[in-house]
């Protein structure tokens, strides 16, 4: 037993219902009890759907506790195939039918008999696997399927296309700004003449996924979710994939360099060369190059950061910070303990310290710690920053519904390097206002409030020294004061003058 | 099946294939109603994730509940249960210090059997804190009935009512010091019937159900105007003021989901119950106050005006509502008294679906209901337990309400097709009970009306593309 108060990534059901969902007609039919069927409000809410979620329950009850679901589960199925007519349904278990150990392949066999869909059964199990790693493994499995089905069948062509093309795999339903991701994708395989020939899961139909093989190659822009697929169709089809996350200047220009390599590799005549193409964008298109070397950005130099959150957003963010802006990263972390070799290596030589957790109090306390200028992460940093008083900028799920903005902002490509350096700048305060309040000594003077996250007062501050604090800019005027204590704790002092404040900064700037 | 609407009450039952939150949402708002308690919930990440999302922002700032998280090892029993629960209540006893700490069995504590009930008597011996068990699964109940389980968990634990005979012999020897002997042994006795009557009207009277400390204290002030004293409420704000309960006290719910409480109330603590409609909207105040009181034997003043008084206030709201038609799809038990009181408003209410329905706890909710229908001579609705939500969609389509109140999961889609909706989860949260918050209530049922108002005429109501027949 675990003591938890939050998580980072959800069970597994809900990586299997993001895949389900976001397929065109296909259905998934939950074995849960009473109110299990949750995802359906956070993708009506979230994304704001406005068609039903195609997610249903076969409710697990008292009578099917005492005696098994016998026939319930079929009929649900087969009604379902009646009433919507999917080309899929995907039976979910769940936590609960993960205990109750009932033959689930056994209700798909039946029940494929009478229905006109395909019916399958997602291969997650609970306790085991997380959301993410769920809905990459049913990406593969529905991927799979559809193929092997076709190669049965006959009807798989495995000759590519006559221009290059390409496959997006791995945008979902509640992704982080995957709706904007995708388009900018789309926009940069098009300006590099390379035909899209098919996006999955979003949108996408399980029919056309027999036509999948036909692409060059495979782009997962996303660590967590398409991997899978990518191998196994690398494996069976020899299809090249792209692993590498087009976020920020540096990656987006490296995504294209291999994009590139394997474009070559199947043409025989003219070569492609996307060098000057690289070079106009990185330069003049995106804003981000020209913004790191415009005196704004100066002020960012050295200032503390943290970052948190999944595995591809945290490395990616990491390193623009780091790499493309000059900030330095005191800790970055992720919740991907699943994956955690690989985002050290991501981010080696990029930060102080890495952090690998799935437990938010310690991304809490470890923010508390460093007091950074700054922090990237997921709304629960954010919640964390708003506590501290210090900025953040949200850069990865779990997010909220203001994560799912109307407007275009993309984190891929050129057009997401220029939305991540305005998330940035945004995110420290101001460079000039930062001077001019402490030239002035801040304009506001209220009361000092205690931020910090222990509450004991054994420290009593003297008037000169609670006036001498009121001075100093209100963004840092927390840390001061925590510093202050923190020296006169050591020191065994418990009445604050002036004097200690000076001592106070004097031993911990030395 | 029909959409006719029938001229008398009709039950039917459905599928039960419909959403609603799972019923332990209700800790949410419970340990903000008892201060000094706190949630533990053993269950899954599933049970986590839903609490999280479910309950947004209060997660953020630090509630006094938590999940204890099953792993692998819980499930198949390579770890001590007993062992694993002590490790997380002393951690909790440290960091909160709460006086009670409730546990929430859920539905995988259920299937294997985890014996939560046989467990905390022993740690709450080793503990030295009060460890109150309530099965709010999925298995068994939806959404609002989670607070019904943990309240008939806690009635267990309301201290025993002083008897009244000891209470009056109290007072008899009392007296008996301080009476002269030569007064007449009637005399004494007729003294003594005196102070007792002015120690208390009313027997002692202990409302059940879960309110703000606001919405209870209007309630209670409520009843003073009748001169019915309120001895006690459960849950209290705090767990240490839980009131005392025995054969002599009257109990009376203010919530319709509330049926297992009242059972638990009236069998196991042998009190009385007072089967009355519930206090939502003034007509549902009203009733309620005047049932109480007639059950002492108190003639009500100034009821009538006073009702007469909210309507006049709401006058804006009822022209809104008016000759509009509701669709209750049904998850928070709220239903029919929602449904009664907007039919007094003048609204057509064509279903009500509601998750369970007690027919025995609700009997003079119902019986308010019909009247309703037949003074406001609209025809009965049907009333749906354990409805079918796709088969409630069908019937959406043909009937075409001017609201539906629903849940989160349909309503951005049904906007969409043109319906209005209001999210019923509101209802839950909102303050709706007593004369002071009926305005609350139509102020909910209204904001949908009123926004498209604003909207009507820009000819954007249907926003989805052309779909297959098959759907709305």
């Amino acid at each position: 037993m675990k003591l938890a108060y939050w998580m980072y990534a959800g069970p597994a059901h809900i990586g299997t219902l993001r895949v389900a969902s976001s397929f065109k007609n296909v259905h998934a039919i939950m074995h849960a009890p009473l109110g299990d069927d949750y995802f359906n409000v956070m993708r009506s809410m979230l994304e704001r759907e406005r068609d039903f979620t195609p997610v249903t329950a076969s409710i697990v009850d008292r009578h099917v506790l005492a005696r098994g679901s016998q026939e319930k589960v079929v009929d649900n199925i087969t009604r379902k195939d009646k009433e919507e007519r999917p080309d899929l349904i995907v039976l979910t278990p769940t936590c609960t039918s993960s205990i109750l150990q009932e033959d689930l392949q056994n209700f798909v066999d039946r029940a494929s008999i009478t229905s006109n869909s395909d019916v399958i059964l997602a291969d997650v199990n609970h306790y085991r696997v997380n959301e993410l790693q769920a809905a990459d493994r049913t990406l593969e499995q529905v991927v799979r399927y559809y193929l092997e089905k076709a190669r049965r069948q006959g009807t798989l062509d495995q000759s590519i296309t006559k221009e290059p093309s390409a496959n997006i795999i791995g945008i979902f339903t509640l992704g982080f700004h995957n709706q904007h991701d995708c388009r900018e994708l789309k926009r940069l395989l098009q300006d590099l003449n390379i035909k899209v020939n098919k996006v999955i899961p979003e949108g996408g139909s399980v029919k056309d996924l027999q036509d999948l093989p036909k692409a060059w190659f495979n782009l997962v822009p996303y660590r967590e979710i398409g991997l899978m697929t990518a191998i196994y169709l690398e494996k069976n089809f020899g299809m090249p994939y792209i692993s590498i996350t087009p976020m920020g200047i540096v990656d987006t220009a490296e995504c294209i360099r291999q994009i590139e390599k394997h474009v070559n590799n199947l043409v025989s005549n003219k070569k492609f060369n996307y060098e000057p193409y690289i070079d106009q964008q990185t330069r003049f298109v995106s804003q981000a190059a020209w913004f790191s070397r415009s005196i704004d950005c100066q002020n960012l130099t050295g200032k503390k950061a943290v970052v948190f959150g999944d595995a591809t957003h945290a490395a990616s963010i990491t390193r623009i910070l780091a790499r493309e802006m000059g900030i330095r990263v005191s800790c970055t972390g992720t919740y991907c303990k699943h994956d955690a070799e690989w985002f050290k290596e991501q981010v080696q030589g990029f930060c102080d310290e890495i952090l690998i957790t799935d437990d938010h109090t310690k991304v809490g306390d470890m923010i508390a710690r460093i007091e950074p200028s700054a922090i990237f992460g997921t709304q629960m940093e954010r919640h964390i920053g708003k506590r501290l008083d210090i900025p953040c900028g949200v850069i990865s799920s779990p997010v909220h519904i203001q994560n799912f903005p109307l407007g275009y902002r993309p984190f891929l490509g050129y057009e997401g390097t220029n939305q991540i350096a305005d998330l940035v700048y945004n995110s420290f305060t101001l460079g000039m206002e930062d001077h001019l309040l402490e030239i002035f000594g801040g304009h506001d003077t209220k009361e000092v409030i205690t931020k910090s996250l222990s509450t004991d007062t054994d420290l009593t501050w003297n008037n000169e020294s609670q006036l001498e604090l009121n001075k100093i800019p209100g963004f840092v005027r927390g840390k001061i004061k925590r510093n202050t204590e923190k020296f006169a704790r050591q020191n065994n002092i418990t009445n604050i003058t002036v004097e200690i404040m000076y001592a106070a900064k004097e031993a911990l700037s030395a | 099946m029909s959409n006719k609407i029938s001229e008398t009450l009709t039950f039917e039952c459905e599928t039960g294939n419909y959403h609603t939150f799972c019923p332990i949402s209700c800790v949410a708002w419970l340990y903000q109603k008892i201060e000094d308690s706190f949630f533990l919930v053993v269950g899954t990440k599933t049970c986590g994730y839903f609490l999280q999302n479910a309950l947004g922002v209060m997660i953020f700032a630090e509630p006094r509940y938590a999940m204890a998280e099953l792993e692998e090892g819980d499930i198949s029993a390579q770890l001590n249960d007993y062992e694993e629960l002590k490790r997380l209540c002393l951690q909790i006893k440290k960091d909160r210090n709460p006086s009670v700490i409730i546990w929430i069995g859920t539905c995988t504590t259920e299937i294997i059997k985890m014996d939560l009930e046989g467990m905390a008597p022993k740690l709450e011996n080793e503990l030295g804190i009060p460890i109150v068990v309530a099965r709010a699964n999925g298995l068994d109940y939806a959404f609002t009935q989670g607070e019904d389980t943990v309240l008939a968990a806690m009635a267990h634990r309301c201290p025993e009512q002083i008897l009244l005979i000891e209470r009056k012999k109290i007072i008899q020897d009392s007296n008996i010091q301080n009476l002269f002997s030569f007064l007449s042994l009637e005399k004494k006795e007729e003294t003594i019937n005196k102070n007792f009557e002015k120690l208390k009207k009313n027997p002692p009277l202990v409302l059940f159900g879960s309110l703000p400390s606001t919405v209870a204290s209007q309630l209670s002030s409520e009843l003073k105007r009748q001169s019915v004293q309120v001895s006690g409420w459960l849950p209290a704000q705090r767990y240490t003021d839980l009131p005392s309960l025995g054969d002599q006290v009257y109990v009376c719910g203010v919530n319709p989901f509330l049926s297992r409480t009242a059972t638990t109330l009236m069998r196991r603590r042998k009190c009385k119950l007072i089967g009355a409609p519930f206090p939502i909207g003034p007509d549902g105040t009203r009733a309620w106050i005047e049932k109480i009181c007639s059950v002492f034997g108190i003639k009500t003043e100034g009821l009538e005006k006073r009702e007469q008084q909210i309507w006049e206030n709401l006058k804006d709201y009822l022209d809104l509502v008016r000759g509009k038609s509701v669709f209750f799809m049904g998850d928070n038990l709220l239903e029919i008294s929602l449904a009664r009181f907007l039919i007094r408003c003048g609204m057509i209410v064509y279903e009500i679906g509601i998750p369970y329905l007690d027919k025995r706890y609700q009997a003079a909710e119902l019986l308010f209901l019909q009247n309703t229908c037949k003074n406001m001579s609209i025809p009965m609705p049907r009333i749906v337990e354990k409805p079918d939500n796709y088969n409630q969609i069908q019937r959406m389509r043909e009937l075409k309400p001017d609201l539906a109140i629903t849940g989160m999961a349909h309503a951005n889609p049904l906007e969409a097709r043109g319906i209005n909706t209001k999210w019923s989860v509101e209802f839950t949260f909102a303050q709706i009970h007593g004369f002071t918050n009926a305005r609350d209530v139509l102020e909910l049922v209204t904001r949908p009306l009123r926004r498209n108002n604003n909207l009507e005429n820009l000819g954007w109501s249907n926003l989805t593309k052309k779909e297959k027949k098959n759907e709305i």
